[in-house]
């Protein structure tokens, strides 16, 4: 299988691997795929009460292609709002990372892996809320 | 001493740059070509090398080219692989085919098939009309070699291919024998399948390949793990094809010299032959202006002289002459080519085939010229006492 | 960086031996010649050296050099073998064949492709250390089995067959008995003599010989037959035509002769460092050997690493060549249908690695690989949310994953 360098960059140097404390309010988790799959990612994002994304971090069990789109999408996200890091398309991270046509599923996964992070700090903020 | 070897459609030396393009890969970079780590992936990216370089020397796409084993692989693929994957009727080949085309034709009679043989006229050329009024009957596939390996003579293979497809068959050509010795172009012939070989073109035995129509649809000869797109598995034999690649490569930069030369000496030779009134086969004219023969090859004769008896002489004196092809020169029966085209079977007992290479200089056949007269005059002294 | 990797896919290919390079060149530059030319000197060395190596390669497994037949390799052997028993005794005995499910494609595909052709067929599933169970095997035979076929050795986890025991089975049965012995050669004592078995497929290349040759041992006392599956010249007694490459062959014969000289020094230093790297490798937690380990060649080792994907873990050990899954295999994303057939989960089976050893591996070559997998297995599950949750007493299997 032929990486692009971007890819090879990001599996051999992931940036932002760990894991956030998931009990608090501020975190949002998103865990996507399957074990049997062969791709599991868990993303974990860090929200301001401005919104902002301040941290982000990932691990991520699969191919090389699966650790770059989550280790690429950790970078994007710092700095981002909610609603801008839910807008990040698939596409934008296969074309960042010239992924081959059979390793497109992995940056769709980091999508959905965003997607359920933001889901779930919505749902937690949406609780706080009506706690209060 | 090494003898003077004028064999050379039946295998060729080795050229030095073949030998040392093949050298590392089967030391050092010794991949398996499906491996994925770095010694796969070079092993990979020789055989694809390898097969542009095969698919440029035959005007072909390199992804038309499926390496074999052998040319003999090959034509067995073709004739079997294209018939198997169409409802039994009628396979033809030429009279004058290779076995390894003939026979894969005849085993398919077994599974409902009717194998026919198409007539070649005196002068080793196919029989146009015969093979049309073949064709009235429902046929699959019609094999034609470009050029026969014991006469050299060049079938029209464009217009044998024009003809079968207005029949709806396929069309194979062996072109094992002509490579090297003439242009061979996979587009111009038209045809759906070629088949190429890598040790008659100065490389080492063990590499052939089919050229084929990517619309054809074939069935393997071999099943396993995949290779060659499915169409041939089995681990590739990476020095081989690499070496096969390379004298490709030599075969076409050398193609010119190479006819020149060789023509140059076969011209003396049959000069020489002819004062000793030997029968030459198969050096009638040409089709349409285009030579008949392969530049390198003499097929002849001398009548009351047995073919095997002269072969072991020349031998003797130094000389590689074939007595037919190499294939049937265990068995003592006439060269089937001879027969077909109407050769009496005492002459064709008589045959000697000379075929020569880039090596072989006008010396060697002014002397194999002194030598084969003498052995002819102490033969014929010989049958005279016996008689 | 431009160091090359450590070699250990000696069961993909291997090497050519310096020994066997060295007598194969001068048949590639002054002995060329068409070995069925019987007309003049090239032709006759060619066939003189052919005819040594067949008896090299017939003594090495305790056979008759006139049951030798020459071919391209292993896959043409089983193809040949395999086919060509099926249908010439079809008639006679019927059209079922057994077969495991284990074996190599060039084994089952050809098992398929005679499926296409009418014939029923058996892929037996072996017990969860490869092995099969002779019970099981008896009791798929049916009064029209005609063929069997069982590899000796075990591309992918190296497990040994009762080859003789499997071969008294399917005499007592008149059944055909195949056997690919391609990983086998050099590495487990071979003696066609004692061993009830037909058909015996051997490959060049996976003994430090060269790509492009194999033989199959076809048995004359009770005679075989076998109908050819490639027709022309009637080379090898009519069983398989086509010009032979004679320095392919000569190396097949030096190689042969070398591993039967060889073979119990060889085994036994090989089994020393294997060990060595399964010891190793065992200090890494959550490790499973594939494969039963007393039953299998000193060469192989096949290692599960848990909570790692297996393409990553291929990325990460790219200074050692290693594969995962059999070569044939490893250009698609599958995981190894050996493993599965074992019962071994998805997860396990592509996060295998198949460590195989050879001739020229060296101890510092096993410590290195131990080194190299220890931290990269460990850089991989600090990245791996599994082994979190592993680490945290989550067990896995009990999690519902979101499908996708």
């Amino acid at each position: 299988m032929a990486y692009s360098d971007k890819v090879l960059d990001h599996y051999e140097n992931p940036r932002n691997v760990g894991s956030l404390d998931k009990n608090d309010p501020h975190v949002g988790t998103g865990m996507v795929g399957a074990p049997a799959c062969g791709d599991v990612m868990k993303l974990m994002i860090k929200v301001n009460d401005a919104g902002i994304i301040e941290d982000a971090k990932f691990k991520t069990y699969g191919c090389g292609s699966a650790i770059a789109s989550s280790s690429l999408v950790t970078e994007w996200l710092k700095g981002k709002t909610v609603d801008e890091a839910y807008a990040i398309k698939n596409s934008a991270i296969a074309e960042e990372l010239a992924l081959p046509p059979v390793k497109i599923h992995c940056s769709v996964l980091a999508e959905d892996a965003i997607k359920a992070a933001v889901a779930d700090i919505k749902a937690k903020q949406l609780a706080a809320k009506e706690a209060v | 001493m090494t003898p003077v070897f004028f064999d050379h459609n039946s295998t060729t030396a080795l050229k030095t740059e073949v030998l040392e393009a093949m050298l590392p890969h089967m030391v050092e970079q010794h991949g398996n070509a499906t491996s994925r780590h770095s010694y796969g992936r070079t092993a990979r990216a020789a055989v694809e090398h390898a097969r542009e370089q095969v698919a440029n020397a035959v005007g072909a796409y390199a992804n038309q080219v499926v390496f074999t084993a052998s040319g003999t692989e090959a034509n067995n693929f073709a004739v079997h692989g294209i018939c198997s994957n169409l409802a039994p009727k009628q396979v033809l080949t030429s009279a004058v085919e290779h076995p390894c085309v003939s026979r894969p034709a005849l085993a398919l009679q077994a599974h409902g098939w009717q194998a026919k043989s198409i007539q070649v006229d005196k002068d080793c050329k196919i029989d146009m009309q015969h093979l049309q009024h073949l064709l009235q009957t429902p046929t699959g596939l019609v094999s034609v070699m470009l050029a026969n390996n014991e006469t050299g003579v060049i079938q029209d293979i464009a217009a044998i291919n024009q003809l079968a497809r207005q029949h709806n068959a396929y069309v194979h050509t062996d072109a094992v024998q002509a490579l090297g010795k003439i242009p061979v172009d996979f587009f111009a012939l038209g045809v759906h399948a070629m088949t190429v070989s890598c040790h008659k073109i100065g490389g080492p035995l063990g590499a052939g390949a089919l050229v084929l129509d990517n619309r054809v649809d074939i069935q393997p000869l071999l099943y396993g793990g995949g290779q060659e797109r499915g169409l041939r598995s089995g681990t590739e034999n990476v020095p081989a094809i690499v070496g096969f690649g390379v004298a490709c490569d030599l075969a076409i930069k050398n193609l010119s010299t190479f006819a020149q030369h060789t023509q140059h000496l076969r011209d003396a030779l049959e000069v020489g032959l002819r004062k000793m009134n030997a029968t030459l086969f198969g050096s009638g004219p040409g089709f349409s202006g285009e030579s008949r023969r392969i530049p390198n090859t003499s097929f002849f004769a001398f009548p009351n002289i047995e073919g095997e008896t002269l072969v072991t002489a020349l031998d003797k004196r130094g000389f590689a002459v074939a007595s037919g092809s190499a294939c049937s020169s265990d068995s003592s029966e006439p060269s089937h080519v001879l027969l077909a085209m109407g050769v009496d079977e005492e002459l064709a007992r008589g045959a000697i085939r000379v075929s020569f290479g880039a090596s072989n200089t006008m010396e060697q056949v002014q002397h194999f010229l002194v030598v084969l007269e003498n052995e002819l005059k102490r033969l014929r002294n010989l049958t005279a006492v016996a008689a | 960086m431009d160091r090359k990797p450590i070699y250990l896919d000696y069961s993909a290919t291997t090497p050519v031996d310096p020994r066997v390079a060295a007598l194969m060149i001068p048949y590639l530059t002054e002995h060329f010649g068409n070995p069925a030319s019987r007309s003049h000197p090239f032709g006759w060395e060619a066939e003189k050296a052919v005819e040594n190596a067949r008896e090299e390669v017939a003594r090495l497994v305790g056979a008759d050099p006139r049951e030798i037949v020459w071919t391209s390799g292993a896959t043409e052997s089983n193809n040949l073998a395999i086919k060509g028993a099926a249908h010439f005794y079809a008639a006679s005995k019927g059209k079922h064949i057994i077969t495991i499910a284990t074996e190599h494609k060039a084994v089952i595909d050809v098992v398929r492709e005679l499926e296409r052709q009418g014939f029923e067929a058996t892929f037996l599933e072996p017990e969860p250390n490869g092995l099969v169970d002779l019970a099981k095997f008896k009791a798929a035979i049916r009064p029209d089995t005609v063929l069997a076929s069982v590899m000796l050795v075990n591309n992918e986890i190296g497990v040994i067959q009762d080859i003789e025991a499997i071969g008294n089975i399917c005499r007592e049965n008149g059944v055909i008995f195949h056997v690919d012995a391609a990983q086998a050669t050099g590495k487990v004592k071979i003696d066609l003599e004692t061993l009830p078995v037909d058909l015996m497929s051997f490959s060049a290349h996976k003994t430090y010989g060269p790509k492009g040759v194999g033989a199959l041992y076809v048995r004359r006392k009770p005679r075989i037959r076998i109908e050819a599956q490639m027709h022309g010249g009637g080379h090898e007694r009519g069983m398989r035509s086509g010009t032979l490459a004679t320095h392919q062959i000569v190396g097949m014969g030096e190689a042969f002769r070398i591993a039967r000289e060889e073979m119990e020094l060889e085994n036994a230093r090989i089994r020393k460092l294997r060990d060595r790297l399964l010891v190793g490798l065992q200090t890494i937690e959550e490790t499973y050997v594939n494969g039963d380990l007393a039953h299998r060649v000193p060469h192989n080792l096949n290692i599960s690493f848990n909570y790692v994907e297996g393409e990553s873990l291929i990325m990460a050990v790219k200074d050692i060549a290693v594969s995962s899954g059999s070569a044939c295999t490893s250009a698609s994303l599958e995981p190894s249908y050996v493993l599965r057939a074992l019962g071994r989960s998805d997860e396990l089976a592509h996060s295998s690695i198949r460590f195989s050893l050879g001739r020229f591996t060296t101890e510092a070559d096993v410590d290195y690989t131990i080194e190299l997998m220890k931290s990269k297995i460990g850089k991989l599950r600090e990245l791996s949310p599994l082994w979190e949750m592993f680490k945290d007493g989550i067990d896995i299997s009990k999690v519902q994953w979101a499908a996708h």
